[in-house]
């Protein structure tokens, strides 16, 4: 059990240092360390780090007591849930936000910008991302995390597509862009061809997604668990 | 429970005296609200002295037959609409026994709120009661063995007594001013710290995880043995409290819309596999019902799909054997349940043949023409099938005693509101499903002309499509949920063909195993 072996430890250490984590684990109700969680939002912004089920933990605390809750908290809650799609936090959140606050700022531009990136309405979003700075310019490392979410739909979906395509997906052009497919070409396997009429097309590289035949060999297979099931008959 | 043959049993109470003219008078006037519920008619009399008896026996069989035949009967022919006696009245029938008092006063706030309406201060004493029972559960001081029906069913009451006080104290505007004033009073009546807390602090003390984990290594025997612990001399309760409390955890995380902690919180339990959740078959439905609610809201619809394909087909495998239960209108109820939120999982991820055909045929029957509206984007179809099948939500903060509104609904209006705009984001899914079918490769442009779009919308939906057809897995894996798959190469969709190959090891599993079962039943036959 998580508590026990927590508690077990202080035996050995003088000062337990206990992660937020280890903390959430052993008192996910608790209402006393939601002064600590609201320090812990603020940490992963700053360190680029996240954990879901922390900030699950905080907004379940501010549900069972809303006077609590900090609106500017819960909005950078919401920006880190966004910055962790394909993962589905950004609704596994607002499932626990009042209705009410749901209404106002900033909460309906999160709302908005999250609709985007869920329709994969990528200039949309980038257009209002632009507009709201002051709402997401405070959570470093974001502009990143959803070039890489669209980089993720590209490569489920695409082997080779025309460059403007991936330019409004991960919001760069000209110079940038190149300097972006260079990296990429050198690195990660991507390639770029010439197309007839000018332009390019961007080549990625082979996934069980974009190449489906990447996958057969795990559909013929029985797994494990169903042959256990004939053990009984073979002993 | 000190078993003492002495002290029980044997004649009438004087202070009963009056007890003929009394029976009487309310043969008369069933109705009469100020029945005199210290009389003890002799059926109940026997009922608990015999319960007692079978408790301190450990005989779980006797006890089992008890609770749930003979309370049923007796509830239906003699308490059919007012309380069973109080336990001051029956106590002298069982030594004063304590924690006995606590179990009939269990059963006795049970029916209240299954036949009558409980009223303020009942709900703050069944409260208390529970909270005195499980505190002597927790400190370990009881040796009984209780059938594990009842235990799931004090879990499950125990859950429901919390949600309908939630959903009652939401109502503000019909309260007096002195349930405001209770209410306000005894804010930690059925708190929702305190709930979570004690079905947590029933999980670490039984060490029930623990013990699963052993199971599975075969060092316990815990799941072999349905959890009761007959040999060792030990007692069932904790340990099987303790178990139910996962799925119970599972259930208060949903009801607060907080589907993955609920997810995560039933990780010991594993629903594919035979347990001691599945010999109870409330707590199995229920298990499932909230794990398939959960995935659905996931997006992980594969699962919920595969989840509720299986009960589905328990359910109605074994219908008929539960038409005696008490549960059985339950039984009913959720079965309609679980085939809405099929439906609308099928309707969002249309992998029908992950359904079996039994299944299949009562889902058309029962869903058929929902189905066929919810594929053109019917969302009033969506909404009414998802507020049918969904679980009763609840706002867990205490309201705001000056401002007297109702709120009941807010917390389901919410969940609903954020499922249609999921729905909305898939709208445009089901019609590329269905040319994509037609195909095995098509232009972008073609595509966008027959779907009346324009070719940067086209490319969107079908990005869309891929993004709400992939999920996560718990390991951060790219799991597949679609039916029709396919890849763009340049300006060309490339349709997969999706004809199914033959799972022939499945096949010549299945029936090895039947032909196994035949010999077995074979071999007993006696010529």
């Amino acid at each position: 059990m998580q508590r026990d072996r927590v508690a077990a430890t202080p035996e050995r250490e003088v000062t337990p240092q206990y992660t937020m984590e280890q903390i959430v684990a052993v008192n996910p109700y608790n209402p006393d360390i939601l002064p600590d969680l609201e320090a812990y939002v603020q940490e992963q912004v700053n360190s680029q780090t996240y954990s879901l089920d922390a900030n699950l933990c905080l907004l379940r605390l501010y549900q069972f007591e809303p006077s609590r809750m900090n609106i500017q908290i819960v909005a950078r809650i919401l920006v880190k849930a966004l910055m962790a799609l394909p993962a589905p936090d950004f609704n596994l959140c607002m499932f626990l936000i009042p209705e009410k606050l749901q209404m106002e700022d900033p909460f309906l531009t999160l709302i908005t910008l999250a609709h985007f990136l869920e329709t994969a309405r990528f200039r949309e979003f980038w257009d209002e991302a632009a507009r709201n700075r002051h709402i997401l310019e405070v959570v470093p490392g974001f502009e990143q995390a959803i070039q890489g979410f669209a980089l993720h739909v590209l490569s489920l979906s695409y082997q080779r597509l025309p460059r403007p395509v991936l330019a409004e997906a991960i919001n760069m052009e000209g110079l940038s862009l190149d300097k972006f497919l260079e990296h990429q070409i050198a690195s990660n396997g991507w390639s770029v061809e010439k197309v007839s009429g000018g332009g390019q097309l961007v080549v990625l590289p082979p996934n069980e997604h974009n190449y489906p035949e990447l996958k057969k060999s795990i559909v013929d297979s029985i797994p494990l668990e169903h042959v256990s099931k004939l053990f009984p008959i073979l002993t | 429970m000190a078993y003492d043959s002495s002290s029980y049993g044997g004649g009438y109470d004087d202070s009963f005296e009056q007890r003929p003219e009394f029976k009487n008078a309310r043969d008369l006037e069933q109705q009469e609200p100020d029945y005199d519920t210290n009389f003890v008619p002799d059926v109940v009399k026997s009922f608990v002295v015999y319960l007692y008896r079978y408790i301190r026996e450990k005989n779980v069989y006797e006890i089992l037959q008890m609770y749930e035949i003979s309370f049923q009967k007796l509830s239906e022919r003699m308490f059919k609409q007012s309380p069973w006696p109080v336990v001051e009245a029956i106590a002298p029938y069982v030594d004063n026994d304590h924690v006995f008092c606590l179990l009939y006063r269990e059963l006795w706030f049970r029916h209240v709120y299954a036949r009558l309406t409980p009223t303020l201060t009942q709900r703050m004493e069944s409260w208390d009661n529970y909270c005195s029972l499980f505190q002597i559960i927790l400190h370990g001081n009881v040796n009984m063995q209780l059938p594990n029906q009842w235990l799931w069913d004090m879990i499950d009451e125990f859950i429901y007594q919390f949600q309908s006080y939630c959903q009652y104290r939401a109502k503000l505007k019909t309260k007096t001013d002195q349930e405001l004033a209770l209410l306000r009073q005894y804010a930690e009546v059925w708190n929702v710290v305190g709930v979570l807390n004690y079905l947590q602090a029933l999980i670490e003390k039984s060490n029930i995880i623990q013990i699963l984990e052993d199971d599975k290594d075969g060092s316990t025997n815990f799941t072999a043995q349905n959890g009761y612990d007959f040999q060792g001399g030990g007692s069932n309760v904790l340990k099987v409290l303790g178990y139910f409390s996962i799925v119970g955890l599972l259930r208060v995380h949903c009801l607060l819309g907080d589907y993955y902690s609920g997810l995560k919180c039933l990780v010991p339990i594993d629903i594919h596999q035979h347990g001691v959740y599945s010999n109870v078959v409330g707590c199995q439905i229920t298990t499932v019902y909230y794990y398939v609610f959960a995935n659905l809201m996931l997006r992980r619809y594969v699962e919920a799909i595969k989840a509720c394909n299986q009960i589905l087909l328990i359910i109605h495998k074994t219908k008929q054997d539960h038409q005696a239960s008490s549960q059985f209108q339950q039984i009913l109820k959720k079965n309609e349940q679980l085939y809405a939120l099929l439906a609308i999982c099928l309707s969002l991820c249309p992998q029908g043949k992950l359904v079996e055909e039994n299944v299949n045929s009562q889902l058309r029957e029962k869903q058929g023409e929902k189905m066929l509206r919810m594929q053109r984007n019917d969302e009033a179809v969506f909404d009414e099938l998802f507020s049918f099948a969904c679980p009763k939500f609840i706002t867990p903060s205490p309201p705001n005693y000056d401002e007297l509104v109702n709120y009941n609904q807010d917390a389901y209006r919410l969940q609903l509101k954020l499922f249609l705009s999921e729905v909305r984001q898939q709208q445009l899914l089901s019609s590329i499903r269905s040319y994509l079918k037609l195909y095995s490769a098509i232009p972008i442009s073609k595509l966008a002309s027959f779907m009346d779009v324009d070719e940067p919308t086209l490319r969107m939906a079908l990005l869309t499509y891929k993004h709400k057809t992939h999920v996560l897995d718990y390991d951060g894996r790219i799991i597949s949920n679609a039916d029709v798959e396919f890849y763009i190469d340049k300006d060309v969709v490339q349709i997969v063909d999706s004809k199914v190959t033959k799972r022939f090891g499945d096949y010549f599993i299945k029936h090895i195993l039947k032909f196994e079962e035949l010999v077995g039943v074979l071999e007993s036959v006696q010529l």
